[in-house]
């Protein structure tokens, strides 16, 4: 089958040319191209939503700190909240919120997870589809599924621009898996092809020019709530997608504006943790309490 | 690419470079030692020697001494396990000369005094390269199957090892030579496509001018 990862556009076009959902083209592509069954294909990516899922018990736990001891335990606090009905947006925000930080606080304490596209974005992929599961009582197929269409996003993202925070900053991370979440939760929510579009565009416009400024060089302060807010941004554009509502600015031309804004980035922002956040007084300070200098 | 590059691997966090790159170097040591460690000396340069305590990079180099795979969840626990198992560890930092920020020498002594040494840099997405054997210059990624075969500098030498390849059918996807002085000691590292069984690794081992052969699988 003809479909490659080189356009947003052209994946949409070819879903809404053979009347299907993204998901299931993306599958059966992949299956060609590893030359295996398309069961085996899906069984594995059904694993690494198993994997998923089991971050988030250990990951919202109250005592979890990480190996530098910086972080750990926001994400119990955050389920605390929802799980007595007190917070401030409701089960499927507030949801989306603990369970990103849960396995991103996993991660951090040196727990199993699955790169989604990155270690350092790993739990907003997560957060979208298992809340989107948990709140709208989706089959575990329908979720495994949007995965392939999170994948597929990511792909010509890596392909047109990048998903390393050392080349792109924290928009190459957060943002791209911000995206992909976006596509996945417009394709659960029964969306067409073009809302996927203006979702993925959406998602990307709002975390453009987020910089990747970790403090002591550590993948915790700042990333673990800018997973927090990953999700979020990606619940944003797939709501405003789902009401109807178009990016001006096509997503593979969104892609293309992220490819330019991190090549001119300058290099503190980009991993090195010398410039942003890490060069703070605070950020110094954290950096030698966890190095000793 | 793959769908599974962009939502995988399964790996232990914090960081692909930090913890599941030094896994692996960890694990390619192991398997040049070719039985268990009882001492471990890790020395480590640039950004694992500023960061390792913060990324765990050191639980990650021994985990993969113990035989640890990248996914595995002990990884955390993997200094208490090497305490229970009387793996002796060392670890030390400092500059080393022409190395890759993310860089680390780790010596393994086995109980019967035999050891190795080796030289490896995590160079991104926790993939890995190998630069030096005992102190001699090769070059390894860990992601095929691989011959480190230690010679004598001879006429012939290499076009023996390679024979005995081309018999098994095994494919050669990246070769590097380096010795020591002409007629000296000499280390070839071979990496194949297919899969190098004991049978072929013995045969190269009884060869004229052959010191050790020694069988790397995929890590």
């Amino acid at each position: 089958m003809e479909l490659n990862y080189h356009s947003i556009e052209a994946l949409l076009n070819a879903a809404k040319e053979n009347n299907c959902r993204l998901s299931q083209l993306v599958l059966t592509q992949q299956a060609e191209q590893m030359e295996l069954p398309e069961q085996e294909i899906y069984e594995k990516m059904r694993q690494n939503y198993q994997v998923m899922a089991s971050c988030i018990q250990p990951g919202s736990a109250p005592d979890l700190k990480s190996t530098s001891g910086l972080t750990g335990g926001d994400a119990y606090r955050m389920r605390t909240a929802v799980e007595q009905g007190k917070n401030l947006t409701g089960p499927l925000l507030g949801g989306a919120l603990y369970r990103a930080l849960a396995v991103s606080e996993l991660n951090a304490s040196m727990g199993r997870i699955v790169a989604a596209p990155t270690a350092g974005s790993c739990g907003i992929v997560p957060a979208a589809v298992l809340t989107m599961q948990e709140q709208y009582k989706l089959t575990e197929r329908e979720c495994v599924m949007s995965l392939f269409t999170a994948s597929a996003v990511g792909m010509v993202i890596a392909n047109n621009a990048s998903l390393a925070g050392a080349q792109g900053g924290c928009q190459a991370e957060c943002g791209s898996a911000s995206a992909m979440a976006a596509a996945a939760i417009v394709e659960l929510a029964g969306g067409a092809p073009d809302m996927i579009g203006s979702a993925i565009a959406t998602a990307l416009k709002n975390i453009l020019g987020l910089v990747c400024d970790p403090v002591a060089g550590l993948v915790e302060i700042p990333c673990i709530k800018r997973n927090a807010s990953g999700v979020a941004g990606a619940f944003v554009a797939a709501e405003l997608a789902l009401a109807g509502i178009r990016s001006a600015i096509p997503a593979d031309e969104v892609i293309w504006s992220m490819k330019k804004v991190g090549d001119v980035m300058p290099a503190a922002l980009k991993e090195t943790a010398e410039g942003g956040l890490a060069a703070t007084p605070t950020g110094k300070m954290l950096h030698g309490q966890v190095f000793g200098e | 690419m793959n769908v599974f590059d962009i939502l995988g691997p399964v790996m232990i966090g914090p960081s692909s470079s930090h913890t599941a790159g030094a896994a692996r170097i960890g694990l390619v040591t192991r398997a040049l030692l070719g039985k268990t460690p009882v001492k471990a000396h890790i020395f480590l340069h640039g950004s694992f020697a500023k960061t390792y305590k913060g990324h765990g990079t050191d639980k990650a180099l021994v985990a993969g001494i113990l035989g640890m795979q990248t996914d595995d969840e002990r990884i955390r626990f993997s200094l208490d396990v090497a305490k229970r198992e009387g793996l002796e560890i060392q670890i030390e930092t400092g500059e080393l000369e022409d190395a890759h920020p993310n860089t680390a020498e780790i010596t393994l002594t086995a109980e019967d005094g035999e050891k190795v040494s080796l030289r490896g840099s995590s160079i991104g997405g926790g993939n890995i390269l190998i630069t030096r054997v005992n102190g001699m210059e090769v070059s390894l990624t860990g992601q095929n199957p691989a011959l480190i075969v230690l010679h004598k500098d001879a006429p012939g030498t290499i076009a023996a090892v390679t024979e005995i390849m081309a018999e098994y059918g095994a494919n050669i996807c990246s070769f590097h030579l380096a010795r020591e002085a002409k007629g000296g000691l000499a280390v070839m590292t071979i990496e194949s496509d297919s899969c190098l069984g004991p049978d072929l690794n013995e045969k190269i081992n009884q060869l004229e001018n052959i010191y050790s052969s020694t069988l790397l699988e995929r890590v």
